[in-house]
């Protein structure tokens, strides 16, 4: 099939969309490189003499960048550990036979449609306002104090919000990932007497090893990139308290108008983005047989 | 699960699955019956708001009235719709050229427009505000949807190659020995083939779209804003309007969810770029 002519033509084929991708990686990251080493403020027009290391000296003895890391490991280890484990449970349980599966499957599913604006301006004020809220009023009829999330608990309210909407997600592809397992193995074992807790830890869990690491490297990529629903709910605050790397690159390129500083954050971002991106690429490309 | 299972088993399965499934949805069962409330039921306690008796449509007016809905609407049509054409008219060939025509440096060339995707959107956030300041791109519709073209180019690609691949080339040879020619081959065999892999694409591609949250906030103030960013402006607390937000949101989300469950699966194939069977 694959004559001289068809060759060319294929290339032909590719070229505007290898073109376009390479330059929308190419220059914005040139850009971002050499403006991070530029001491450039769109509030000071004028030069933007050479500076060096300085931006990202600033940018890391900021003690914000201290609080925006942790927070940024925090939300997305603790998203993490809520998707894939509450994913493995719900998976697990719509595995299994039962009456309208089409229905439940779509009500578990459904919060990963919704835009994250929605998503968190909904749970801010219909569940966690303190006066007006579901929780709050729970709370007091039970004659308790509510509690003002965002003031409170603010980053576990965010990490709360985001695992509502990523849950479905992994529970959809480790759902995927079990209904290939095969039944024989798993009923052998058990007429073999293997319990059903040893079933899940020999046979299914390791069945589902490689899903999993797909949904942690996936929603590590997108999690590192939460911002939406930080804007919306605490911008950030109070304090830093919930300030992420993402959300403090935001404020110093486009509320502090710091373009310098910006970018020096921003080239730690896509650092840091790589280092799972590595990872992820590799175990993708082994499936690849192209 | 060849096995026969009890009812009561079934029973007990759908009970306890039923009710996670119920409080997952909830949220967004809530917002759609606080909906149909007026401002001064939605605030009341949540059985008092199921119980109050008025029923009324004026908050989806009074959402549009406020703050030409309408406008935003479109706007999140235009962008998504307009940014997945354009992607599946780069897409396609590249995909096609890939699946039926594969080189040495295929594989190569598809990881490294995977890794595209991986690049961190707040990374070359500065430079793309730049750009586009110094473009006239800024708040633009036009500008959005050059960027959310780009961003999911790479899923778009990715989707449509194994879809592409699932083809069989025994056909194509059958549709040759037939007599078809190149042209022939193309219509009557593998269009007709690929069509479904492409509406799926597209699918998943428009939800994607539509629910960008990072450039469309980023990039857009009143004119060009989408229904992400449209949404976004009720966070300031100008007094309460859950009747009217909940309105807003319901006519936000609704024709993604029901776009959504109709690609489920295509959404494992299109987020784990074929990691995940």
């Amino acid at each position: 099939m694959s004559t001289k002519a068809s060759r060319s033509a294929a290339r032909l084929m590719i070229s505007p969309a290898v073109v376009l991708l390479l330059m929308w990686m190419i220059v914005p990251l040139v850009m971002t490189v050499y403006f991070s080493f530029l001491r450039y403020n769109l509030l000071s027009p004028g030069a933007t003499p050479w500076a060096g290391w300085e931006n990202y000296y600033w940018f890391i003895t900021d003690p914000s960048f201290n609080d925006a890391i942790w927070n940024t490991l925090a939300l997305v280890g603790g998203i993490l550990v809520i998707t894939v484990v509450g994913g493995i449970g719900f998976a697990l349980l719509l595995d299994r036979p039962m009456f309208g599966t089409g229905v439940i499957r779509i009500m578990v599913i459904a919060p990963f449609f919704v835009m994250p604006t929605v998503s968190a301006l909904v749970w801010k004020n219909m569940f966690f306002n303190p006066v007006n809220g579901i929780f709050g009023n729970i709370a007091t009829s039970l004659g308790l104090q509510p509690i003002d999330f965002f003031a409170e608990i603010p980053l576990l309210s965010i990490i709360f919000i985001v695992s509502w909407m990523w849950l479905p997600f992994a529970t959809l592809i480790l759902l995927t990932a079990l209904q290939s397992l095969d039944q024989e193995q798993l009923e052998a074992a058990e007429m073999d007497g293997a319990s059903w807790s040893s079933r899940f830890w020999y046979i299914m869990l390791p069945h589902l090893a490689r899903a999993i690491t797909v949904v942690i490297l996936i929603q590590t990529i997108f999690l590192l990139s939460v911002f939406a629903e930080i804007l919306v709910t605490t911008n950030g605050g109070p304090g830093t308290a919930t300030t992420n790397l993402t959300y403090l690159i935001y404020v110093s390129s486009l509320l502090q108008f710091d373009v310098g500083m910006g970018s020096a954050g921003g080239v730690f971002a896509i650092i840091l983005a790589n280092i799972v991106a590595i990872f992820l690429m590799r175990m993708i490309g082994k499936n690849l047989d192209a | 699960m060849a096995r026969a299972v009890s009812t009561k088993q079934k029973s007990i399965n759908t009970a306890i699955a039923g009710t996670l499934g119920f409080l997952m949805f909830f949220p967004i069962l809530w917002i759609l019956i606080l909906s149909f409330k007026t401002e001064e039921d939605a605030i009341r306690a949540p059985l008092e708001v199921l119980f109050s008796s008025g029923w009324t449509l004026d908050s989806f007016g009074a959402v549009q009235a406020r703050s030409d809905y309408f406008k935003h609407f479109s706007n999140s049509v235009i962008i998504s719709v307009g940014s997945t054409v354009l992607g599946l008219l780069i897409a396609i060939p590249a995909a096609w050229s890939m699946a039926f025509v594969p080189s040495r440096h295929t594989k190569n060339i598809l990881m490294w427009m995977l890794s595209t995707k991986m690049l961190p959107p707040v990374g070359v956030l500065v430079p793309i505000y730049l750009i586009f300041r110094d473009t006239g791109l800024l708040d633009s519709r036009t500008g959005l949807t050059i960027v959310l073209t780009l961003m999911n180019l790479p899923i778009i690609v990715w989707m449509l190659y194994t879809y592409f691949k699932e083809i069989p080339g025994e056909i194509l040879e059958a549709a040759r020995m037939d007599g078809a020619s190149l042209r022939e081959e193309v219509l009557y065999v593998l269009t007709p083939m690929a069509i479904p892999g492409m509406a799926s694409t597209m699918l998943l591609n428009i939800i994607l779209a539509w629910n960008e949250a990072f450039w469309t906030l980023n990039l857009t103030a009143a004119k060009a804003a989408p229904l992400t960013a449209f949404i976004a402006s009720y966070s300031s607390p100008e007094g309460l309007f859950y009747a009217k937000l909940s309105a807003a949101s319901i006519m936000a989300i609704a024709p993604i969810l029901i776009m959504g469950w109709f690609s489920q699966k295509q959404l494992v194939r299109g987020l784990t770029f074929g990691a995940v069977k």
